[in-house]
């Protein structure tokens, strides 16, 4: 048989989950998905671009994504606000983009998510925090795959991102989710959080102690700077001593 | 007018007769032994300026070089060590520049290349070779200051070897870790068992023992029990699924500081222990295995076990040497 167009698709999985629920639905008093108009609308968008891997009612696809019940608006404005999500295959790394989602539509998403319950997003005050104990607790938890710049890194069969978009609250939410392979900080103190933050914050116009920064992308451009200034300075040095024969 | 093929064979042939015969004929002559000397311009005599700013080059670079032994010693500053060595090295350089240009005599040649072995050029050439000093009027003064900053440059470079510690093998042979040590935190705080949730990671330290020693540092995560695939004594050092492993890579040294814990595992890659200098990936579930990069063998598994008041402590020493590979123990 012919796959149908993908628009096509949507609307028929659109007319069949209504369906489906509308039958499930009966009198039932509170039915979820029909909350506010937001988580209404969030349902709609939810079932257009999410429930391929997530399932119809955000109840996960074994082998595909997993269930979104209880993962709370925190995790589901990190991913989309980040434009984590969606992903074009679900064994992609999630990575930030430029959501393809308007901000009214994310809203409306995370609505959807968090009507399942779960945490709500984290509130965030990177102003309060201690600098020095945000570079103590990155230095510990975060800079073997981030670096202490915050320029992010690799690991084997993953990338850490570089953070120097990242805003307070992706950082609380990060914590917390511990997305694709991070570990989770679920231990941290609000405070503790505020100053992580406050340093991740600082890392995107960071102190530069040498005077010329380079991009603070580490030890390899500064010395292939230095060789070529080197080198410059050889030759200078070079035709200071030497001396030309007049033939 | 055209020449036919075989007139122009003709003539190339007269042509090589005539080159072959005319250089037999004409050998061509040795080079004369009575040329004129070769010195277009010869300048003897050191200006006295130069000579003092030389030796004040030379002295300034013997400071710099002391600075740099000094330094090392009392109180190690990378910026200063770098400053007085790239100091000691220009002022050499410059002091040698000078005594080029405006000390030792100088002179202007111009000349052909002649034969090899030529016995007169060889006197020629040792007697300008024996005589750099002439018209220098403190040639021991400058030798003595040039001297005296090298051995001191010498000494700078030298001294770095008094870093060379003890042998270390004594030293990673050993770990404060004994069963009944507890683990704490780097705020000294002891590590509650139920602290380590499955999908984080805690670095902890040996109660009461000092950080720096190789042994000192674990990475502390947790495993769904189900999920271990360890010998049975190594299980029961996996109180609860929890287990520690040394932080430094076998490899080269490095704090192992990524724990790749998967969010949805079907979808990404399994859980793994990662040194970022090298990529060295080893296995949390089996034992520390080493599953990827340099690493000549597993991670180091320390035993746990919890104690009365829920708090982790050391069941043991490591059951591996720790640090990175050196000597007899490279490989599995």
């Amino acid at each position: 048989m012919r796959r149908l167009p993908r628009p096509l698709q949507i609307v028929v999985a659109l007319v069949l989950s209504t369906a489906a629920l509308l039958s499930l639905g009966g009198g039932a008093p509170a039915q979820r998905a029909s909350g506010t108009a937001l988580e209404r609308q969030g349902r709609q968008l939810f079932v257009e671009g999410c429930s391929d891997c997530h399932g119809m009612d955000a109840g996960g696809v074994a082998g595909r994504g997993p269930s979104l019940r209880g993962v709370g608006e925190l995790s589901a404005d990190f991913y989309l606000r980040t434009g984590r999500m969606p992903l074009a295959a679900p064994e992609d790394e999630p990575e930030r983009t430029e959501s393809p989602y308007s901000r009214r539509e994310i809203h409306a998403l995370v609505a959807y998510v968090g009507s399942f319950g779960g945490p709500g997003i984290p509130r965030v005050d990177a102003e309060s925090g201690d600098l020095a104990e945000g570079f103590e607790l990155f230095s510990e938890h975060c800079m073997g795959c981030h670096q202490v710049v915050g320029r992010g890194g690799i690991t084997t069969r993953g990338i850490a991102p570089d953070l120097q978009s990242a805003r307070p609250v992706d950082v609380a939410e990060a914590l917390q989710i511990g997305p694709y392979v991070m570990p989770r900080f679920r231990d941290l103190a609000p405070s503790e959080v505020d100053s992580l933050a406050r340093y991740v914050v600082s890392t995107r116009d960071p102190v530069a102690r040498g005077g010329w920064g380079i991009g603070n992308v580490g030890p390899i451009p500064e010395g292939m700077v230095a060789w070529l200034l080197a080198g410059v300075a050889l030759l200078l040095v070079i035709r200071l001593i030497g001396e030309r024969t007049s033939r | 007018m055209t020449q036919g093929p075989r007139n122009r064979i003709l003539r190339a042939l007269l042509a090589l007769v005539a080159l072959v015969l005319g250089r037999r004929r004409s050998p061509p002559e040795p080079p004369s032994r009575d040329e004129p000397p070769l010195t277009a311009e010869r300048e003897v005599g050191a200006r006295r300026r130069s000579e003092n700013v030389a030796l004040v080059l030379l002295a300034a670079a013997t400071l710099a070089a002391i600075g740099f032994s000094v330094d090392y010693v009392a109180d190690p500053d990378t910026q200063v060590l770098g400053l007085c060595l790239g100091a000691a090295l220009v002022l050499i350089g410059a002091a040698a520049a000078l005594a080029g240009k405006r000390v030792v005599p100088r002179e202007k040649a111009v000349g052909e290349y002649h034969e090899f072995g030529d016995e007169r050029r060889q006197e020629e050439v040792q007697a300008i070779v024996s005589e750099p000093g002439e018209g220098v009027s403190r040639r021991r003064l400058l030798v003595v200051a040039g001297g005296t900053a090298g051995a001191t440059l010498g000494a700078a470079l030298v001294v770095p070897a008094a870093s060379l510690g003890p042998r270390v093998r004594d030293r990673v042979l050993t770990t404060p870790w004994r069963r009944g040590v507890r683990l704490v935190d780097s705020h000294e705080r002891p590590i509650d068992a139920d602290a380590v949730a499955e999908g984080t990671m805690v670095s902890a330290f040996p109660d009461g023992a000092p950080r720096d020693s190789l042994g000192a540092s674990l990475l502390v995560v947790r495993i769904p029990p189900g999920e271990l695939d360890m010998s049975a004594e190594r299980r029961a050092g996996a109180p609860e699924g929890i287990v520690a492993y040394s932080k430094i890579c076998p490899h080269a040294g490095c704090a192992v500081s990524i724990y790749r814990h998967p969010l949805n595992p079907p979808t990404a890659p399994e859980p793994a222990l990662v040194c970022p200098c090298h990529y060295s990936t080893f296995d949390p579930r089996r034992a520390g295995a080493l599953v990827f990069g340099p690493a000549g063998r597993d991670l180091p598994q320390l035993p746990l076990q919890v104690n009365a008041g829920r708090q982790l402590e050391a069941a043991g020493d490591f059951f591996d040497p720790i640090g990175p590979s050196y000597g007899g123990i490279r490989t599995r």
